[in-house]
């Protein structure tokens, strides 16, 4: 595959959106593990899940075949890689800016801090929030509640 | 999606029978908890412990999808997912029996949470490794999920227990009643012999005695006592199942019975 053509596909990968956040992308948030060409001849793409059950998944392999289909490689192989875990630490730097610009605090091993204001002063709710990758907040400044990417 | 990146190892036929039934195990005791706790959904104490609840069922569920699949696979009869899950009855689930009790009160389903997240805590660290390549892939990818699921698990322990008199005298009594249920846990028969002598899990009796460690750990800080009476060995996984599970699966297989193939 020459680098022209690998560049317009991650391109178009790209532009596919989190079916539940989509603000960032499915790049942006790390699970396009691969895109090659095989010995088959074929075009290769593999996806991991953010969580095994995350019912995102679908919906983001749906929209990929779509993309690929509509773009000229309706042969083009979908795989589920689960191999390494995805890990929240594969969310972008981009991604994060984009999560925290939403109003999600992105995935981070220091305290939480508030999308809203800024404030280190936040308090975990629930470890579990509305989607799988999700805990629910609580600013201790600005009394304003939020997720938080969780990191996994 | 096509599943598997690496192909999976060829096991000779004897071995591939075994890690069929090993396999189906794994899957079904993930999906009859995952199943009993998403009957907790709309009827938790707290809103944050529905969502926290039905989190952990989703994440159980996700595993079963995976276990079933490979299962359905490595049998070879052409039995996908779903029609392990709802072509079944009851005889033929190989879950603990443990993940199958009611849920009683909430101290119940934490005790019962507690002890199940801390079995798959071993197991999947054990498979986390394995030989068998896509065993290893779920193992780790699940393994991760459960380390939030025990943290969750065990931290209602430590707070029902060590809390008032009536929260301390339900965890105590949700204890006393599942305990029995544990004694299948770590005791392995001729499939797991056959898995773990071909390397493919480590030994279940010696992860019993970490789960053991970590359960008496748990269960002091939780001002919890370790019941008196020994487990007694429930055969869950060789089919022999309490009364309980026969209710579970009538509810969840309802509509792929009444309706069958139907589709979305």
């Amino acid at each position: 595959m020459s680098g022209g053509e690998e560049a317009r596909i991650w391109r178009l990968l790209g532009a596919v959106p989190d079916p539940e956040i989509p603000v960032v992308s499915i790049l942006d948030l790390g699970i396009v593990r691969y895109v090659r060409r095989e010995a088959d001849g074929r075009l290769h793409v593999g996806i991991t899940p953010t969580y095994l059950a995350c019912p995102a998944t679908e919906a983001i392999r749906i929209a990929v075949r779509d993309t690929l289909d509509q773009a000229g490689y309706a042969d083009a192989a979908l795989e589920a890689v689960l191999s390494p875990p995805w890990s929240s630490d594969w969310v972008t730097e981009a991604g994060q800016r984009k999560l925290a610009a939403f109003g999600i605090a992105p995935p981070s091993p220091q305290p939480v801090c508030c999308p809203r204001c800024g404030s280190g002063a936040t308090e975990r709710v629930s470890e579990f929030g509305s989607t799988p990758c999700k805990a629910h907040y609580r600013c201790s400044a600005c009394l304003e509640p939020f997720d938080a990417f969780k990191c996994i | 999606m096509n599943a598997a990146v690496t192909p999976p190892r060829r096991h000779p036929a004897g071995l591939t029978a075994a890690l069929f039934r090993y396999v189906l195990r794994l899957g079904d005791t993930s999906l009859v908890l995952g199943q009993r706790l998403g009957e907790w959904v709309g009827h938790a104490p707290a809103l944050e412990e529905d969502l926290g609840l039905a989190n952990l069922a989703l994440d159980l569920i996700g595993q079963a999808r995976l276990f079933l699949t490979y299962a359905g696979e490595l049998e070879g009869r052409g039995r996908d997912e779903d029609a392990l899950a709802y072509g079944r009855d009851a005889p033929q689930f190989a879950n603990l029996a443990l993940a199958e009790q009611p849920n009683g009160d909430f101290g119940s389903t934490i005790v019962r949470q507690v002890l199940l997240d801390a079995w798959q805590l071993e197991i999947y660290e054990g498979l986390a490794s394995s030989t068998d390549t896509r065993l290893a892939a779920i193992a780790a990818k699940a393994l991760k999920e459960t380390r939030y699921h025990y943290r969750f698990s065990s931290g209602w322990l430590v707070r029902l227990g060590d809390g008032t008199d009536e929260s301390h005298r339900r965890a105590q009594q949700g204890l006393e009643s599942l305990w029995r249920f544990t004694g299948e846990l770590f005791a392995a028969d001729e499939v797991e012999a056959e898995i773990s002598a071909a390397g493919i899990a480590p030994r279940l009796e010696s992860q019993g005695q970490r789960w053991s460690a970590r359960i008496d750990e748990v269960l002091d800080e939780a001002t919890l006592a370790r019941p008196a009476h020994q487990p007694y060995a429930w055969h869950g996984k060789r089919g022999v199942h309490t009364e309980h599970l026969g209710h579970l699966l009538t509810e969840m297989q309802h509509v792929s019975r009444s309706y069958p193939g139907a589709r979305w």
